[in-house]
């Protein structure tokens, strides 16, 4: 028999090893799958450290994939900190990456100091906005709202599509749904010479401390947590529960509009249907390694991102499915709910005779 | 007006809402066995996908549609399992399991398929279901070709909302899966495991959802195709909740929506030029929106509905 007793104080130590440890497990049992395919484990292993970490280029490829991943992760950390259920990161990256391109490819003329700005708060904005249907359906109807921000993304991407062949269809795209390009002043610019990793890192760093320091330190971020650990203790204690979800949700939706903002103004520079390999759903799993935590978001998306590029490098030199790196989130993802228990819990084997001794 | 009644009046356009309702069927009656036990079950997409590829793959393999189908119920019943562990005797989050058996069964999905068949370029087909012929019902005018032309797993899905509904309502076993969703402490006060009865109620209701799965692959099309399942599992989802948790409301929510999803396709063809596709497309998912909206208010979840519940505990 075994028993779960609540800890009463929990270790900083043992608040951030459980999670590491999870990850650590879930890229272990990596090795099930690679020995399945046949593939030399230790190899796989090997060309996965150096595709992520073995040179400048493989790292600059690390913090890009980051980028995207730290804003969605934030956006969803932010959330579930209320038990507000955003499913929904996916359709408001696109929704901000979609407004990016409508005010940074030619309709307003800036310079840079005016029109990066303006690109982002669109793209902020829209995500926003994007959240502001499921959290009042939430709220004055009671419609859950894990199910509505999840069939929204299929909205959005639809609408996505529809926008790229047609009204915003680049004429000079050769035929293929993509928005004209980004404007040269709306792009964020490179970090490094000739590199894919851009200033969309810095402003994911700025909103991760930015989001640690609200949630801390002000009446808002308090009343978020509050709300997140019993409404209904909340609502008698006067905390303004309506107004904090659609406060929350504003929040989540643009800081997943910011990673579509961080994909189009800063790597890829125009707008197709296939701009996120699923960021927004990734998102979910950085902020639960993260333990909701916005600083621990940077770490955990650093981990997820790294396992993308090393097995897309891994995949490239020795054929096996770069849809590995899918499954190594999926089950850090699990083993970090597990791990969860042992922090939260003191986990006993009960024999029978302690259990008579007990009673 | 003329011509949306002739459409409503065709023997083919119901026998097409019936086709789009059968994954929906299997999908909403496994995730309302679920929810009745107190469970969400949101690892129905991937289980939808784990079903799809398992139930095609072993049919590729020479194990026959049915050793195909049963292989599919098999995956969903194995990726049920993990979630009932989590979520019933670990107590986990019912939420972020259920995103993590997604992620987990498609991915895994994905990836035995990549590795099975690393370098086509065509997916590879199989000899799916043929549409029933039955001596003189399939040849009655209307309801011949509505009901009756339709492939076997339809006909598997229309048994299921009558066996789920019987156990449900008319067993003891039902009554007992209606009370541990509801009164999980009144079931313990019976003498009976909360936990046993939670986890195979979920193991079951899975292997239905990985039905739905199957149905795609081995009936509507012929093979098996990434992305295939398109948010299919999201709207069973909406769909329970439009059913109030009931097996023959579930058949009339998932017919509604397949026939409402039918005859937009016709009407597609016919302003097709004018509206842009991708309009139609997005109906399902406003639609399921819509659906959920409209009976989010009255919903009567089941009241011990993701609460974990642990012995001894009032």
């Amino acid at each position: 028999m075994i028993r779960f007793e609540p800890r009463e104080n929990v270790s900083p130590a043992r608040r951030i090893g459980a999670p590491v440890a999870a990850a650590l497990v879930a890229l272990l049992l990596a090795s099930l799958p690679i020995a399945a395919a046949g593939a030399p484990v230790l190899e796989a292993y090997l060309l996965m450290a150096r595709g992520a970490f073995g040179s400048v280029f493989a790292f600059s490829e690390l913090l890009a994939r980051a980028t995207p991943l730290i804003l969605t992760g934030l956006a969803a950390a932010v959330a579930f900190r209320a038990r507000l259920w955003n499913i929904g990161g996916e359709g408001q990256l696109y929704a901000g990456a979609l407004a990016a391109v409508a005010v940074g490819t030619g309709a307003i003329s800036a310079p840079p100091a005016l029109l990066i700005p303006l690109v982002v708060l669109a793209g902020a904005f829209a995500g926003g906005m994007m959240m502001l249907l499921p959290t009042l359906l939430k709220v004055r109807l009671g419609a859950d709202e894990v199910v509505t921000t999840l069939l929204l993304n299929f909205v959005v991407i639809l609408a996505v599509q529809m926008m790229l062949e047609g009204p915003m269809k680049d004429p000079m795209g050769m035929g293929w749904p993509q928005s004209e390009p980004m404007l040269d002043e709306a792009m964020l610019p490179k970090l490094l010479e000739r590199m894919r990793v851009h200033s969309g890192l810095i402003l994911a760093l700025v909103m991760a401390i930015a989001v640690h320091v609200f949630l801390k330190r002000t009446v808002w971020g308090f009343e978020i947590r509050a709300v997140g650990e019993n409404p209904e203790a909340a609502r008698h204690a006067g905390i303004p529960v309506t107004a904090t979800f659609v406060r929350v949700g504003l929040l989540s939706g643009a800081l997943a509009g910011l990673a579509g903002v961080s994909e189009v103004a800063g790597l890829k520079g125009y707008l197709t249907a296939d701009l996120s390999p699923g960021f927004g759903y990734t998102g979910i799993v950085v902020a639960m390694l993260a333990g909701l935590s916005p600083l621990g978001v940077v770490f955990a998306a650093l981990f997820i991102a790294g396992i993308f590029v090393g097995a897309d490098s891994m995949s490239r030199a020795i054929g096996v499915s770069n849809y590995l790196a899918d499954l190594v989130v999926a089950t850090s993802l699990i083993c970090v709910l597990v791990s969860g228990l042992f922090v939260r819990f003191r986990i006993r084997l009960v024999t029978p005779k302690a259990r008579k001794a007990d009673a | 007006m003329s011509d949306i009644l002739e459409i409503l009046l065709t023997a083919n356009f119901w026998a097409a809402a019936l086709r789009i309702a059968t994954p929906l069927i299997f999908g909403v009656l496994g995730a309302l066995l679920c929810e009745r036990a107190g469970v969400l079950n949101l690892g129905i997409e991937g289980i939808f996908t784990a079903g799809a590829m398992a139930g095609w793959m072993a049919v590729w393999l020479g194990a026959g549609l049915w050793g195909g189908v049963l292989v599919a119920a098999l995956a969903g019943a194995a990726f049920g399992l993990v979630h009932a562990i989590l979520t019933v005797p670990l107590g986990l989050s019912q939420h972020v399991s259920g995103i993590g058996v997604t992620l987990f069964a498609t991915s895994l999905s994905y990836y035995t398929y990549r590795t099975a068949l690393p370098d086509v370029s065509s997916p590879p087909r199989i000899e799916a279901f043929q549409p029933a012929d039955i001596p003189y019902l399939s040849d009655l005018p209307f309801l011949g070709p509505a009901l009756f032309q339709q492939t076997p797993l339809t006909f598997l899905a229309l048994a299921f909302v009558v066996v789920v509904a019987f156990v449900l309502y008319r067993t003891p076993l039902g009554l007992a899966i209606r009370a541990v969703g509801d009164n999980p402490s009144a079931i313990e006060a019976q003498g009976l495991s909360v936990t046993l009865l939670r986890m195979g109620t979920v193991v079951a209701g899975s292997a239905l959802m990985a039905l739905g799965g199957a149905f795609l692959t081995m009936s509507a099309f012929d093979a098996f195709f990434f992305n295939m399942v398109n948010g299919r599992g999201w709207i069973c989802i909406a769909l329970t909740v439009f059913a109030s948790w009931r097996p023959g409301k579930a058949l009339i929510g998932a017919l509604l929506f397949g026939a409402f999803d039918a005859f937009q396709v016709r009407l597609q063809t016919e302003v097709g030029g004018v509206v842009p596709g991708q309009v139609f497309l997005m109906m399902p998912y406003l639609l399921s929106i819509a659906a959920l909206v409209v009976v989010a208010r009255k919903a009567d979840y089941p009241r011990a509905m993701l609460k974990p519940y642990f012995r001894g505990q009032r």
